[in-house]
């Protein structure tokens, strides 16, 4: 299922064609910083369109992950723990049809099929860093809509602080749901004001097209300035709560893994440092970048917050 | 129950394989040129034959193979005495050994292919993060033990000395377990597995003990 509407969106609507950087441009960029960096030899990707998306946050030397790394180097537990396994075991995955509940301190709540929640909004393409929590990260062209969007057509109460996710739990499907390695379903959360910031994605694709199953199909969250784990996958709820929600590897291991995750090479992982990450595809690591590069855009909404203590 | 007690007997009788001593350290090399090649490969030409993060992969697999290597090292006395296989003796070294190489790769891909000699995070590490630190202990431990791995060594020290030496291996092997349990972040089923193997390996030597503590005690 394509969720993107060619017919009556022309795409220079979604992306101003100013904007777009088509791949030959895109190489010059970013092609020979990266080789000066020691990037591997693997070549830019040829599945790289011509147009992959409006750029947004992204340093001179940030090319695109291919596509095939993308796809096959994956944490998403409810197929399995090795990176290999959720596109190994998602193939099956059923994602149609595909129903997204809106529930809590919320006027419009209900049942929603997957088309009408998206249809309303413009589909775009961005390109993003991706930090995960384990000190790798990828460089993702995304397509989605902007969370903001959604948030607006539930009409939260003004109670409502916080939005929670919940993935599908479906132990028939999702084979990793079966070992009890985490509190299943998966759940996420943020702060309504991180929610409806403009960088926050729902994405329903990547490189143009609809989002693999390994990569959280059909919908997912896509929150650059946090790590990989916030970005919850295949999400069948949203819930407005008042009280900050419960989230899974908080729960897990609330020493570990903070409520806010903003990416934060100041603040180490018990267990390794954050202060670098190696780009999948490089050799040698790059500097991980507070709030991943996203500062000007995000660092405001924590004024006042101590950020060591809140990780 | 003749024919389990027959197929016994004929597996008690085996003799080591002509050329075994050869066609174990070619198996034994196997993984560590895969490692070696997958991951010069992966770096420099952008292959994937360890996949999208070959550091990663080429780190955790060397280590994965250090724990190997223990098990198998440690399972040559119960097999010798329960198969009568006396001619396996000779290989606990080459395994041991074995074992100790992979350790020493395991930490050089962290050291040069990881954290790419960034001697600042290294003492951190160390420092800071218990795990690191019992692994580091682990492969310490081995070095004695490699270093008198030799015939003149073991006459220098004599048996019973070096046989005290070379407990040191229960403790790597422990550490080594302890140190690969502490550093996954949520699926600890392969740490799980090398502990009970271990587990097994210890209980048949603390039963042979016994068994030969109470033959001496009714012997006194």
């Amino acid at each position: 299922m394509l969720i993107s509407r060619p017919s009556d969106i022309k795409s220079s609507e979604i992306t101003p064609e100013s904007e777009y950087l088509n791949r030959r441009a895109w190489l010059a960029v970013a092609g020979g910083a990266a080789v000066a960096l020691g990037a591997l030899g693997r070549p830019a990707s040829a599945q790289v369109p011509q147009a992959m998306g409006k750029p947004f946050g992204l340093q001179p030397d940030d090319k695109p992950t291919p596509f095939a790394d993308v796809t096959g180097y994956n944490n998403f537990y409810e197929f399995g723990t090795d990176k290999s396994d959720p596109a190994a075991n998602s193939k099956n995955f059923k994602t149609t049809p595909w129903t997204i509940e809106v529930d809590g301190l919320a006027a419009k709540k209900g049942k929603f099929q997957l088309e009408d929640f998206i249809k309303p909004s413009t589909v775009e393409d961005r390109i993003y860093r991706f930090r995960c929590v384990e000190a790798w990260s990828m460089v993702i062209p995304w397509r989605g809509i902007p969370l903001a969007d959604v948030i607006k057509r539930a009409e939260p109460l003004p109670s409502a602080k916080f939005v929670q996710f919940t993935t599908l739990f479906d132990r028939k499907q999702m084979p990793g749901q079966d070992v009890g390695s985490i509190p299943w379903p998966y759940t996420e959360g943020l702060r309504l004001d991180e929610a409806n910031h403009p960088l926050t994605l729902l994405a329903t694709g990547l490189y143009g097209k609809t989002l693999p199953n390994q990569n959280g199909a059909p919908i997912r969250l896509v929150v650059p300035w946090k790590y990989g784990f916030k970005s919850i996958k295949s999400i069948v709820k949203m819930t407005f709560t008042e009280k900050m929600p419960k989230t899974a590897w908080n729960e897990l291991a609330p020493n570990e893994y903070g409520f806010y995750s903003n990416v934060n090479p100041a603040v180490d992982h018990p267990r390794w440092s954050q202060a670098k990450e190696r780009r999948i595809g490089e050799f040698l690591r790059r500097a991980t970048l507070p709030f991943n590069g996203y500062g000007d855009q995000v660092a405001s909404l924590y004024n006042g917050l101590d950020l060591r203590k809140n990780y | 129950m003749a024919e389990p007690q027959g197929a016994f007997a004929k597996l008690r009788a085996w003799r080591e394989p002509k050329g075994f001593g050869v066609v174990l350290i070619l198996l034994a090399l196997t993984p560590a040129i895969y490692a070696i090649y997958g991951a010069a490969s992966d770096i420099t030409r952008g292959t994937r034959i360890l996949g999208s993060n070959p550091v990663k992969e080429a780190e955790h697999f060397l280590g994965d193979w250090t724990l190997r290597f223990l098990v198998a090292t440690l399972m040559i006395t119960p097999l010798r005495q329960i198969l009568k296989w006396n001619w396996l003796a000779k290989q606990r070294r080459t395994l041991g050994l074995f074992a100790f190489g992979y350790g020493i790769l395991h930490w050089f891909a962290y050291i040069f292919l990881d954290v790419q000699l960034d001697w600042e995070e290294i003492v951190v590490d160390v420092t800071k993060r218990p795990y690191i630190l019992i692994g580091s202990l682990a492969l310490l431990l081995m070095v004695p033990l490699a270093l008198t791995s030799t015939k003149k060594m073991i006459a220098r020290l004599g048996g019973k000395r070096w046989n005290r030496l070379h407990k040191l291996v229960y403790v790597t092997a422990f550490l080594g377990v302890v140190h690969f349990w502490m550093s996954v972040k949520r699926d600890v089923s392969e740490p799980m597995l090398f502990a009970a193997t271990f587990a097994v390996l210890f209980a048949y030597r603390i039963w042979k003990w016994r068994q030969s503590a109470a033959a001496s005690a009714a012997r006194a």
